[in-house]
């Protein structure tokens, strides 16, 4: 690991003012830190922000709650008011890695994970988010994990996170402080970006912003949800392809339905044109299978992961089924 | 024999590599320079490989034999580490870890450096309550946190009753990663206790403390820790014998010598 140094902050001017151009913030440490070993990541300074106050759950003015961004992805997917309300956020975060990661990641980081692809890993391959210009190995390489939507000749790598997939489907709002004291909302799906020709950036943050809360809408999923995670085994894996559904069912019609997909995208996926043809019509397994279809014929697979289409299908389909034939 | 030459049997020269060679050139270290160091390092090297043959439940008595704080280091860091229930200042790089920090500064080299970046379970400690990666926590952010290793698990001479459970159970073949899992162990018997939920949970929304985990759940919630030798069957059955309380006997036992006796005359 290369040399940095480590400045602990005790409270948000702190960090804002140590920011500088060549620094991260250090949440829970699980992906930054690793990625330092790897020599992939070359901060000169870490900002510890460990400290900051971030760390409760309140009640927001929307009749939902309001996550801090340092509290940790278990306390957070363990709180009973997430679970009785959110149950599809804290099924998403309790599938995520292992009891001891969502003990040290916070909710902040979990948002700003950098993708899993092994180019991007290897710091003798090729990779445009890394090393920008350096071209995309996985392009015409392996590519069996990678997008299948939304990406471009210089990136085709995946978001890993499966606490985004829940938040794209349940629809939340981020708070990010700024290097200036002011502080501003961003739309969760504006949050991260398609990577076009900068896939270097992950995300519309600026430099040196701070993610301070995540703010959740008013309670829509909690009687029919389901995060269905498919991966090469049964535990502590990365999705190939997971489904976040939740769906809101009145007198036998649905009245809202909350879709998103993982490991399809350089973003968590928001499937807009199923949650579309849903609303309004009836939760038989035809409904479903014509929203799957309708989603995944936009779908551009590489030699690697044609498997991606058919099998993203499978999953939105029992992800819908299972949301909806969820005992209430 | 002139100096050099006596120095050069000692040490050898002309055995460093052109990369070691490369190293201390950096380093500006030359002629009687460069000597005195490699004597040095020989010196230290020394003192690493004998500490390794005192052993103690504590490290207290250890620390006399391990490497004097290093000063002047580029990214200096001072830390108070409270590990089992003893506090250590410490000065450190700011790119240690903290499984560095407890093997190589406070000789508790129980807790296991497997994979080094998060992905086996070997360094598992319990931070505060939880089970952390030791191997992906920077020493200085550990500032005021109460750490349990292995080595803080037994009390007055006697074992954790999960440490108990793995050896009557045979939860573990080579060991390197029972540190880890018994630590990993212990920090699951209470979110069990205090009702937190796994992704195999059927209902999440119902919340009671005091949970009695399945075999499934077991084996969901323990996956962070990799077991190369595959006792994975062992581990569960050790887990579940303090979990219940229940004072099962393993399916297995081990042979009587009259029982050898027949099978070797058999």
């Amino acid at each position: 690991m290369r040399p940095f140094k480590y400045t602990g902050a005790q409270n948000k001017d702190q960090a804002l003012q140590a920011f500088t151009a060549t620094s991260h913030y250090l949440g829970g440490g699980t992906n930054l830190v690793d990625l330092m070993k790897e020599d992939v990541e070359r901060p000169d300074q870490l900002i510890d922000i460990n400290n900051l106050d971030y760390k409760k759950i309140t009640s927001n003015d929307k009749g939902g709650l309001t996550l801090g961004a340092m509290l940790s992805n278990s306390e957070t997917a363990n709180h009973p008011e997430v679970r009785t309300n959110y149950p599809l956020l804290s099924m998403a975060m309790l599938s995520a890695a292992t009891a001891q990661i969502r003990n040290m990641a916070s909710n902040g980081g979990n948002l700003l994970q950098r993708t899993r692809c092994p180019y991007f890993f290897e710091v003798s391959m090729p990779c445009n988010k890394r090393e920008p210009g350096s071209g995309c190995g996985a392009l015409n390489g392996m590519n069996a994990l990678h997008a299948i939507f939304g990406y471009s000749d210089s990136c085709i790598a995946t978001n890993p996170s499966d606490m985004c997939v829940a938040l794209a489907a349940i629809g939340a709002t981020v708070e990010v402080q700024q290097t200036d004291g002011s502080s501003r909302m961003i739309v969760f799906t504006d949050l991260h970006r398609l990577p076009g020709d900068r896939p270097e950036k992950d995300t519309t943050l600026m430099q040196g912003e701070l993610i301070t809360a995540i703010h959740l809408p008013k309670p829509e999923f909690s009687d029919h949800y389901y995060y269905l995670k498919i991966r090469e085994r049964s535990s502590y894996a990365f999705a190939l392809v997971s489904v976040a559904a939740g769906l809101q069912v009145k007198s036998g019609v649905i009245t809202k339905v909350g879709l998103a997909m993982g490991g399809v995208a350089h973003i968590p996926w928001k499937l807009t044109k199923a949650e579309g043809f849903l609303a309004g019509k009836k939760p038989t397994s035809e409904n479903f299978k014509a929203a799957a279809a309708l989603e995944m014929k936009d779908a551009k697979p590489f030699e690697a992961n044609t498997y991606k289409v058919e099998m993203g299908k499978n999953a939105i389909v029992r992800a819908l089924t299972q949301a909806y034939e969820r005992e209430v | 024999m002139k100096e050099d030459d006596k120095f050069k049997e000692e040490v050898n020269l002309d055995k460093l590599s052109d990369d070691e060679n490369i190293i201390l050139d950096a380093m500006g270290l030359n002629g009687s320079s460069r000597r005195k160091f490699l004597k040095q390092v020989s010196t230290a090297s020394l003192g690493i490989y004998a500490s390794s043959f005192f052993t103690s439940e504590l490290f207290a008595s250890t620390m006399k034999d391990l490497p004097e704080n290093t000063t002047a280091l580029l990214n200096e860091i001072k830390v108070n580490l409270r590990v089992n229930e003893m506090v250590k200042p410490l000065t450190l790089d700011s790119r240690t870890s903290l499984l560095d920090a407890l093997r190589e500064r406070l000789g508790l080299t129980g807790t296991k450096k497997g994979c080094d970046h998060g992905q086996c379970g070997a360094c598992t400690v319990i931070i505060d309550g939880k089970r952390n990666l030791s191997c992906l926590t920077l020493a200085a952010t550990c500032e005021g946190k109460e750490i349990t290793t292995v080595e803080g698990l037994a009390k007055n001479s006697e074992m954790h009753p999960m440490q108990q459970a793995f050896l009557k159970h045979d939860g573990f073949q080579c060991g390197y990663c029972t540190p880890g899992q018994i630590c990993s162990a212990i920090a699951l018997l209470e979110e069990a206790k205090n009702g937190e939920a796994s992704y195999v949970t059927e209902d999440l929304k119902t919340i009671k403390s005091g949970l009695t985990l399945s075999e499934e759940e077991i084996r969901e919630r323990m996956s962070g820790n990799i077991c190369r030798c595959g006792a994975y069957n062992n581990i569960v059955q050790a887990f579940k014998e303090v979990h219940s309380g229940d004072n099962e006997m393993p399916t297995w036992e081990f042979a009587t010598q009259e029982q050898m006796n027949k099978a070797k005359n058999a």
